[in-house]
């Protein structure tokens, strides 16, 4: 598709696979999918595709925070998942994806990381969330924060034995205390719009992406794209993001 | 090295997960998942599961490697951080470059390279959930992404592992059976042609149990190879 029929058909209010300008394609989650991880999930969202497994492991707290468990966030454009993709250590856009979805998680306070000290300033778990991407059509954000969630959410802890993991016994459920979902709006002259595919977010002016928490509280943002904003703009894109966060609740 | 354990692997003519010593665990193949891909593929032996994408043939980049008279195989074998069971650093290792190098090797004989001057095939591997014969359903799934993509092909490459516990010749080793074998070997072959293409080896055998092991491997290659076919027929079904 040529961008800039992508572009005429966005500026013309419609999309090139005729779906309104807010709505989000078919979204499939699938959770404990993968037997190793401690917790996974896999979303669809249209032919995006990617799996968010969750490993815990002992490790020492953060100095500042020395009674709290630490939560590493990972992400992977596998090759595999699109032409554009290379091998190689992670670039920019896959370190923003990472950060992105690791701020959402930590800023809205999901885990209760507090439950995960075992001996202040000494040892706590260390819970490891990997994004790995299948297959890249577009919106890899909200695909992956969803997965992150829906993962943690149904993560079970191993057990302890005198200080050792025992890995194939796990127990209680990894502590949550919220739920984030992230939205990501984009923008392109004047029209915004939800959930691009690929060839719409090549074209996009800019975007932004909103966690926001099951209480309604906004809890991490990240705007990209090269052209600015207006206040005004940044207002509809919050209420937009807000709005359609609670469809997408219904799926965690 | 051999790690020691006391649990007997094998208990009357059984193994640890119920199968009889030249039985392999169940199959699945599926053909075309990943729609970016020009092939694509996931396969599980029992609870390893293993998915390759293939893109090409296409331009080489970066240019150097580009062959002026056959295309060239670029390959990858990864494995995701939480398909085992300490998470596995992301990035190369030592292992997984290795593999690669094996994996590519053992796809190679089975191509046309020569018809596609000046391309590469990019072959992705991406090991989802490990539990023994990694690289053996790696490559599986990888015959099945090249044959998905259109690439032409002289035979599918099928791959399977063979071994020794307990003193007993066996077939597909799960994780367990791996990590406590006497011995494995991983193989791969052109069934129709009775070639092999990737042969490989740890522990300690007699010369006559090897060729025992490799008779073995081909002969429950056939299942392997009709699972394949099956996949790819299935795809083009409805």
């Amino acid at each position: 598709m040529r961008p800039d029929y992508v572009l005429k058909v966005l500026e013309s209010g419609e999309r090139v696979d005729g779906r309104k300008m807010d709505q989000f394609r078919d979204i499939k989650v699938e959770t404990g999918i993968i037997q190793r991880a401690e917790g996974s999930a896999r979303v669809k969202i249209g032919k995006t595709d990617v799996i968010v497994g969750v490993k815990m492991d002992l490790g020492e707290p953060f100095p500042d925070v020395p009674d709290m468990g630490v939560l590493r966030t990972g992400a992977e454009f596998t090759p595999i998942a699109s032409p554009d993709f290379e091998s190689g250590p992670p670039g920019e856009d896959a370190t923003e994806l990472a950060r992105v979805v690791d701020r959402g998680v930590r800023e809205s306070e999901s885990i209760d990381l507090e439950k995960l000290c075992l001996k202040e300033g000494e040892k706590v778990w260390t819970v490891f969330v990997d994004v790995h991407i299948i297959n890249h059509d577009g919106n890899l954000i909200d695909a992956s924060a969803l997965a992150a969630v829906a993962a943690l959410k149904t993560a079970k802890m191993p057990k302890l034995e005198k200080d050792k993991i025992i890995r194939d016994k796990l127990e209680k459920k990894l502590p949550i205390l919220h739920e984030p979902i992230t939205v990501t709006v984009g923008k392109v002259s004047d029209k915004f719009i939800i959930d691009p595919i690929k060839e719409e977010e090549e074209v996009l002016d800019s975007k932004v992406s909103i966690a926001i928490r099951e209480d309604g509280k906004i809890c991490a943002m990240q705007k990209s794209g090269n052209l600015s904003l207006t206040v005004e703009d940044a207002e509809k894109m919050i209420d937009l993001a807000v709005k359609k966060s609670k469809d997408i609740r219904k799926f965690l | 090295m051999v790690m020691k354990t006391k649990e007997k692997l094998i208990v009357k003519g059984k193994r640890l997960d119920g199968r009889k010593p030249d039985e392999l665990r169940e199959i699945e193949m599926k053909v075309g998942v990943i729609p970016n891909a020009n092939g694509s593929a996931q396969v599980m032996f029992g609870n390893t599961v293993a998915v390759a994408g293939v893109y090409g043939p296409r331009t080489v980049h970066p240019r150097h490697l580009q062959e002026y008279d056959r295309a060239i195989i670029k390959c990858r074998y990864n494995m995701a951080p939480f398909s085992v069971e300490d998470r596995a650093r992301p990035g190369p290792s030592r292992r997984s470059s290795e593999i690669t190098k094996v994996t590519r090797l053992a796809l190679e004989p089975a191509l046309f390279l020569k018809d596609y001057p000046k391309t590469a095939i990019d072959v992705y591997i991406e090991i989802l959930q490990a539990d023994g014969s990694t690289r053996v359903t790696g490559i599986n799934a990888a015959s099945l992404a090249l044959a998905d993509a259109g690439v032409p092909m002289k035979d599918l490459v099928v791959a399977l592992s063979g071994g020794k516990i307990d003193d007993t010749i066996i077939v597909d080793l799960c994780g367990k059976e791996d990590n406590y074998s006497e011995a494995d070997i991983p193989c791969a072959l052109m069934p129709r042609r009775k070639e092999i293409t990737l042969l490989q080896m740890d522990g300690r055998l007699k010369p006559e149990e090897v060729k025992t092991i490799i008779k073995n491997v081909l002969k429950a290659g056939e299942e392997v190879y009709e699972k394949q076919k099956d996949a790819l027929k299935k795809r083009y079904e409805k």
